[in-house]
């Protein structure tokens, strides 16, 4: 019911909205919650486990039970509280978890069943058999029990990432907040002020306080002026701060667009931002407890002070016929607020035995609400005096159990509050989070005159931290009323007294928790769940742990609270992942060629972030066999053409560089002449192999690495590591030139006769040897030529800067078609490695040393290196190791699979008779054969002998042949040649 | 969390690669023995308290920088340059 005069709505621009196909109206400023409220529907949602009717419990993001769909198609979002969701016109909500409708639920026959349905009910129940877990009981249970859906679409939102840096953070904007962000900012400090509301001023608004004689929120607008008039103030509405993390830093989200439907192209719903504070105010105010008494989940019970926020900040009365119930001075003021407004007040029940009495309307003093009835809604409540009991009517009971302070963020960083006997609640305490002051009702200090105070007083230790002055600010004038609590949890009696609304947890089922010696508050909210629905038990906790302390007679500070973590209230995986999604998670690398592969049809194939092509299918071409076998043949018989510049490129340089070298390979290069390439071979420092690749010298003090694909990065680090961290007197520096240079390898028999007139010079054995390497002019361009191979064959790679990469490329392709050639892919290049026995990290995969691999004499007695010490360990040379070695089937079965594991020819396929495994497998064409590289024990020393090759996956078994694993060209002729 | 990087200054922990305990730095000579080298490749303590290991500035300037901190409260109390920081 609307309220005439009361609220601050802008009553000259109602707003339509539809819920549950229903349209309304509210005004600009309600909420979904405070709107359906003035059109007097008052059952929003149904509960959890029940599916018991309810209806809006809080005013806050503390809300469990008004929890709504909004929207519909990709973008519809569940779950969201009616509370903090602002109406704007076109606004879509549906009620959740019910069927067919809100009002006619059927699945409110569970709440019949209730008694079956306690605490450990569905442990002890849905045992047996086993597989009915997953398929049966999993799936109809999850049916019954839930919230709301997604729409299973692709979200279309845009959710944004961003940083912030400040001073100081002040977290929420009550009186306190205001105060301190006002002292900070005169200051002259950079502050961000915080708030998770779209209105600046926190309880203020709720409250009929005055502050210097002024309405409380009259008083928090002309403050709010002043800061927005600072160009050292920052305010942010709608942004929740969600955790506190180390060094200052804090999580927060902004809800950028979720009040209007408007989603202009390119702005995002939400924001994740990560501020970054010197130092922190929280000023985040409490939250109420509700009463746990029989049947106290009806629709128009809800907290006191969530009956006075819909009165004096809406402008609604949630009732009629309102009735009062509580342990605090505070509920004395609702029922002054409501007669103020022109509602009904019927009576006031106030635990308390000294509750203080008023001629304007009814106390019962020492009395409490022990039950409830109305079908859909309160109809009436029962009182319990001790004289009896009595039946009040009723449509709105507004109940309060006293306040929580909001202790949350001080917690993330492993903090414990400290329980305050006075206040019947946990406080900060100092010092949980480095750099934060605490200030106003999360602190414990509930009158607004001890929020402004304390505001102040906290503004002034961050400003001293921060090494400014605090400036000369008056302390308002304000109320500074009693609180004056008495214990009051639970009302005792029979039925279900409902503790944790959104997760359906009742006295009871806490009681039994402890009962089953379930006695840890860690334990007891497993095993009823108390506390782990999506409001993380705001509105519960203190009273569950009161009722377990009670129920196993330790008092609340021994009992101890349930670890509060973040985030503070639910944040959408969209918001925190975002700028993460698609490419933002894995970016995308393109090599120069990558236009003219995709042209030519190649399937590209990622390789680390790169893409390389697999190969290259001309017309006719069915599989990608004939492509890989025609690629080949090609490079065998003519000459190919592949895009090498994914490989790492690094440059190195100074006069120490070659002694760095061979600090970092097992073999020397301080010893490469200039203009000369040599394979390395790289360890970590456990003896391991960690990578191979070429090294050029191409000055004195200049050499360029060549890395793996994959290892690029890593080497980066190593090599970076080994100089700063070990060497740091080496006057050698290296910079990554992977992305500068566009590199081709030209390999074939034809290779020099499709470079032939592309270059400043004439290439022959003579001037430019195998595993020579130096500048080149390339039609004019400045770049490099190195005679190396990685299929055998007479080659060269050609690099030139970046930039001429796709050209150069061009050029090569016409030439070598020219030729008879063509461009290979990947398939083909692992092929012709494949049968010249060449190692990539299939075999180098991190268990394998340079003993091995084969390549044992490579590391250098001369000097130490890297790994050296630990690769001559006794255990890394002994007999029986499983090294590298060619493998060919001979018999029926023709088929080799790499990752298949190798046996003797008679012993049983079982692991304790295993002899090694395959790491690499492919058909040559050249060979006519399947061919595979392999890890054999003692393998070496094993050629000419049958091992069995055994894939219990596929269930393959071929008899092969040990062969050496350089399987083509073994004297290395052609690359000569 | 933030780490002070000495060429850059504070920037958030995502910029850095983590590596491990800064025993790496300790290289033993190649004829140190069995032990030290064992110690020195595989043996790590794992401290309840102050620890300091080594983070790679790997979104910034490529420094490998000792961090002295506390692994029980998160706090940083000393950032240096591996190069300037090896005993």
């Amino acid at each position: 019911m609307r309220i005439n005069g009361k609220g601050l709505i802008d009553r000259s621009k109602p707003v339509p909205f539809v819920f549950d196909g229903i349209s309304y109206s509210g005004f600009e400023g309600d909420t979904l919650a405070s709107a359906l409220l003035a059109n007097e529907q008052r059952l929003m949602g149904r509960s959890f486990k029940y599916h018991r009717p309810r209806g809006v419990l809080t005013a806050g993001s503390e809300e469990p039970n008004a929890l709504m769909t909004v929207g519909s198609g990709p973008t519809q979002e569940p779950n969201v509280r009616a509370t903090m969701q602002e109406i704007y016109p076109g606004l879509e909500a549906r009620s959740q978890n019910r069927w067919p409708s809100l009002n006619f639920d059927l699945l409110s026959l569970n709440d019949l069943a209730a008694p079956f349905l306690g605490a450990g009910f569905y442990y002890k129940t849905f045992m047996w058999p086993k597989s009915f877990w997953e398929k049966v009981y999993e799936p109809a249970i999850r049916r019954a029990a839930g919230l709301g859906a997604l729409s299973g679409r692709d979200n279309t939102d845009k959710y944004e990432s961003a940083y912030a840096f400040c001073d100081l953070l002040v977290i929420g904007a009550g009186p306190a907040g205001l105060m301190a962000a006002l002292t900070a900012g005169r200051a002259g400090a950079d502050v961000i002020l915080a708030d998770e509301s779209n209105r600046m001023g926190g309880r203020l608004l709720a409250e009929t306080y005055e502050i210097d004689g002024k309405p409380g929120n009259v008083w928090a607008d002309e403050v709010l002026a002043e800061l927005k008039s600072m160009d050292n103030v920052r305010l942010m509405t709608r942004t929740t701060v969600a955790g506190a993390y180390d060094q200052g830093t804090f999580a927060a989200v902004e809800r950028v667009l979720h009040h209007t439907e408007r989603r202009p192209n390119g702005a995002p719903l939400e924001t994740y931002w990560r501020i970054v504070a010197k130092r922190s105010v929280l000023a985040a105010g409490a939250l109420e407890r509700p009463v746990a008494f029989r049947d106290n989940d009806r629709p128009g019970i809800m907290t006191a002070g969530a009956v006075r926020a819909y009165l004096n900040r809406w402008g609604v009365s949630a009732g009629r016929n309102v009735t009062i119930f509580g342990n605090t001075d505070d509920i004395h003021r609702t029922a002054r607020d409501l007669l103020d407004a022109g509602v009904h007040v019927a009576a006031v029940i106030d635990s308390r035995h000294d509750a203080p009495l008023s001629k304007d309307y009814q106390v019962l003093r020492g009395a409490q609400v022990c039950g409830s009835s109305g079908r859909k809604g309160l109809e009436s409540i029962t009182v319990r005096r001790p004289s009896g009991e009595e039946r009040i009517h009723t449509d709105c009971l507004a109940m309060t159990g006293g306040w929580n302070p909001s202790v949350h963020l001080t917690c993330h960083m492993n903090g414990r509050p400290t329980w305050r006997r006075d206040i019947e609640a946990f406080v900060p305490t100092p010092g949980s989070v480095p750099g934060m002051s605490i200030a106003g009702a999360c602190n414990g200090s509930f009158s607004t005159s001890a929020c402004l105070r304390e505001g102040i007083a906290a503004a002034g230790e961050a400003l001293e931290g921060l090494g400014l002055t605090a400036p000369d600010i008056a302390l308002p004038v304000a109320e500074d009323a009693s609180y004056e609590i008495t214990q009051l949890w639970a009302v005792p009696g029979k039925g279900r007294a409902w503790l944790d609304f959104q997760n359906d947890v009742t006295v009871k089922d806490v009681k039994q928790a402890a009962t089953e010696n379930f006695r840890s508050v860690e334990h007891m909210k497993r095993y009823t769940t108390q506390g782990m629905a999506t409001d993380q038990g705001k509105n519960s906790n203190v009273a569950a742990l009161a009722i377990l302390a009670d129920a196993t007679g330790r008092g609340i500070p021994e009992t101890g609270t349930t670890t509060f973590r973040p985030p503070y209230s639910p944040i959408a995986i969209g918001a925190y992942g975002a700028g993460a999604e698609g490419e933002g998670f894995k970016p995308q690398r393109f090599t120069t060629s990558h236009k003219a592969s995709v042209a030519r049809n190649a399937p590209m194939i990622e390789a680390g972030l790169w893409y390389r092509p697999s190969y290259f299918p001309k017309t006719g071409e069915t599989t990608w066999r004939e492509s890989c076998d025609r690629e080949v043949k090609q490079v065998r018989d003519a000459v190919g053409v592949c895009d090498v510049s994914t490989l790492g490129k690094i440059d190195i340089q100074g006069p120490d560089a070659g002694k760095f070298l061979d600090f970092v390979y097992t073999n020397m290069f301080s010893t490469l002449k200039v203009g000369r390439v040599r394979y390395g071979l790289m360890l970590r420092e456990d003896g391991y192999v960690m990578d191979d690749g070429t090294t050029a010298r191409l000055g004195e003090n200049h050499y360029l690495m060549t890395t793996t694909t994959a290892a690029a990065g890593e080497v980066m680090k190593h090599l970076e590591f080994v100089h700063q961290g070990l060497c740091p007197d080496l006057d050698v520096s290296f910079t990554s030139v992977t992305e500068q240079w566009a590199q081709f390898a030209v390999a074939g028999p034809k290779s020099r006769e499709l470079l032939s007139g592309l270059l400043d010079q004439t290439l022959d054995d003579e001037s430019w040897p195998f595993m020579a390497c130096g500048q080149v002019e390339v039609l004019g361009v400045k770049g490099r030529l190195f005679r190396i191979s990685f299929s055998g064959e007479h080659a060269y790679e050609i690099a030139v800067p970046a930039r001429y990469g796709a050209s150069l490329f061009d050029i090569l392709i016409e030439r070598a078609e020219a030729l008879g050639g063509g461009l290979y892919g990947m398939e083909a290049l692992n092929v012709l490695r494949i049968e010249k026995g060449f190692i990539t990290h299939a075999e180098i995969h991190g268990r394998t040393t340079a003993y091995d691999i084969g390549m044992g004499r490579m590391v250098s007695q001369k000097k130490d290196c890297i790994g050296k010490t630990m690769s001559e360990r006794p255990g890394l040379e002994e007999a029986g190791r499983e090294r590298l070695v060619g493998l060919k089937p001979i018999g029926e079965s023709r088929q080799l699979l790499a990752g298949a594991h190798l046996y003797n020819e008679e012993a049983e396929p079982v692991r304790t008779s295993d002899q090694g495994y395959i790491t690499s497998v492919c058909y040559s064409p050249t060979l006519e054969t399947m061919i595979g590289l392999a890890f054999l024990a003692d393998g070496p020393d094993r050629e000419g002998e049958v091992v069995k090759m055994v894939d219990h996956l596929r269930g393959v078994t071929t008899l092969c042949e040990v062969v050496n694993p350089v399987f083509f060209d073994p004297e290395g002729g052609r690359v000569r040649g | 969390m933030r780490i002070t990087c000495p060429h850059c200054g504070e920037r958030d922990r995502r910029e850095f690669y983590y590596r491990g305990a800064a025993v790496d730095l300790e290289r033993p000579a190649p004829d140190a023995g069995e032990e030290a080298w064992d110690n020195f490749v595989y043996l790590r303590d794992n401290p309840a308290g102050v620890t300091r290991d080594l983070w790679y500035h790997e979104g910034g300037c490529g420094a490998w920088i000792v961090v002295t901190r506390d692994t029980v409260t998160h706090e940083v109390l000393k950032t240096e340059l591996a190069s300037e920081a090896k005993s």
